[in-house]
């Protein structure tokens, strides 16, 4: 089974506004070599594009950020 | 909202609602702030409860009928290779007759908001779809209530319990406790897979009503520090597996190929045939343990439950210390209010009653398993292999004598580890959990 489907099982009140943000992309790119948020999240959020991350909103879970990567940095 | 109240209350979960019923009971005016648009919207459906815990607080909890998913009469513990594993189990009819819900499943969606309800029967105030986004303070430092995201969105109290969970924002802006780090902190994924009410009593073996729980342990985590677990709904199955955070971001498995594959194993598989996909929830266990825990109480607030860092990873308890350590904490602000000192000093009943009840005992007892867990790596991936080796050699019959058998598997434990080192992970599990 595919995230995308996994997420689909689950009921989606998406806010208007996204609760995660990149403040600093340039942070991601240079100064966390390993970028754990594209392995650690479990709705598979975070996508490496090809000079920064983004952010896939409506593919997060309704409930609450995992604010935990820069930690690793 | 710029309303006064004896208590607020952060987040509606089992530490904030326990809390909420014992204060009402007392006719202290309480009001309980919840993030999600109603109590247990945020959380991990599928849990075991205790009966004792859960009486604790609503003595008459069944005729309230609570949405009790199945009874528990048998824990199975496995310990797998990726090929297969080791079961052992306990039943007993004890847990159908005297001891009934001893311990039992919910799915928290639905029990969470079965419980607030009981809370506001009792005339405590349950607001949700609202976020406590900061603490208000005097000019001395004392909590003297918090700031919602509404408009006008301050409740002022005597006293701030803080039950918000461990993935709080809140925390982390205001810091009352601090950020955990990423090894004291499990990461797991949960999904629901739905059965017919009938197979799973076939599948599990057990009388209607009844159920199963099964802890796991081995290769399913991949090598890293973590467990998976099985339990019995009533027409679900809950499967869930976590891990260590910081083995998590170093080995770069991702949690949901992680519960796929889990899915997948030969054990797993035939338990959940036919069934279909129902839920997939994430959620964070606080596993840094007794080290970890921040101050529980300070001038004008409090913190219980998985906030308070309150979590036994062993024995799978996290909603009863959260109950526990909610209902001591109502005991302790009762106690406060009435002297009329909400400081740290008026509230210190809380940390008294905390160490002399199981929740500070049992943190103690525990407080180097973790660490136990997290530096010997081989209970996840060697020792499960050498574990299923020697089964599958005694067990397969090919006209190789008994003794023969013996001495190959020994060779095999030989040249991949040492009986010292055996010996001494015993010792040192045996220490971590004595």
């Amino acid at each position: 089974m595919k995230i995308e489907d996994k997420l689909f099982l689950d009921r989606f009140k998406v806010d208007e506004e996204s609760h995660l943000k990149i403040i600093d992309s340039q942070k991601c790119m240079k100064d966390c070599p390993e970028q754990p948020c594209l392995y650690l999240c479990p709705a598979n959020v975070y996508r490496l594009e090809q000079d920064h991350i983004s952010v896939n909103y409506e593919g997060r879970f309704p409930r609450g950020g995992y604010g935990i990567s820069h930690k690793f940095g | 909202m710029k309303e006064s109240f004896d208590v607020a209350i952060v987040g509606a979960g089992p530490a904030g609602i326990s809390a909420a019923c014992i204060l009402a009971d007392s006719g202290v005016k309480a009001i309980v702030l919840e993030r999600g648009e109603y109590p247990g919207a945020k959380n991990m459906s599928g849990g075991v409860l205790y009966g004792h815990n859960l009486a604790q607080i609503l003595p008459d909890y069944t005729e309230r009928n609570c949405p009790i998913e199945r009874n528990i009469v048998e824990s199975r513990i496995w310990y797998l290779s990726k090929e297969g594993g080791y079961s052992i189990g306990y039943r007993d009819n004890i847990f159908t007759t005297d001891r009934k819900y001893n311990a039992f499943t919910v799915g928290r969606a639905k029990f969470d908001r079965w419980f607030a309800e009981q809370a506001s029967k009792k005339g405590a105030l349950i607001v949700p779809s609202t976020t406590v986004v900061d603490l208000l303070r005097d000019d001395k430092g004392s909590v003297i209530g918090v700031v919602t995201s509404r408009e006008d969105g301050e409740v002022r109290a005597k006293v701030t319990l803080l039950a918000n969970g461990i993935n709080s924002p809140l925390a982390a802006s205001t810091s009352y406790r601090a950020e955990p780090k990423p090894e004291e902190v499990a990461l797991a994924v949960k999904e629901a897979v739905e059965l017919p009410t009938e197979l799973i009593e076939q599948r599990f073996g057990v009388s209607s009503g009844d159920g199963v729980t099964i802890e796991i342990l081995g290769e399913i985590t991949g090598g890293m520090d973590g467990v998976a677990v099985i339990y019995t709904n009533r027409d679900t199955l809950s499967l869930s597996i976590g891990a260590n955070l910081a083995d998590l971001a170093a080995s770069k498995l991702k949690p949901y190929e992680l519960i796929e594959s889990f899915k997948q194993h030969p054990m797993v598989a035939p338990l959940i045939a036919e069934g279909q996909p129902r839920e997939y929830i994430a959620h964070w266990l606080p596993e840094g343990g007794y080290d970890a825990m921040p101050n529980l109480y300070g001038d004008g607030y409090l913190i219980a439950g998985d906030s308070a860092m309150l979590f036994n990873a062993l024995h799978r308890e996290g909603n009863n210390l959260a109950m526990a350590s909610g209902k001591m904490a109502a005991e302790a602000i009762i106690e406060a209010l009435n002297k009329g000192d909400c400081s740290r000093n008026g509230l210190a009943g809380y940390g008294e009653r905390l160490a002399e009840s199981f929740v500070i005992k049992d943190m103690k007892k525990y407080r180097n398993f973790g660490r136990f867990r997290y530096q010997h790596k081989e209970i996840y991936n060697q020792l499960p292999r050498l574990a299923s080796f020697a089964a599958r050699e005694m067990l397969t019959v090919n006209g190789i004598g008994k003794k023969q058998k013996q001495k190959l598997i020994m060779q095999e434990i030989r040249s991949k580890t040492s009986l010292f080192k055996l010996i001494r992970l015993l010792w040192r599990g045996w220490r971590s959990v004595k």
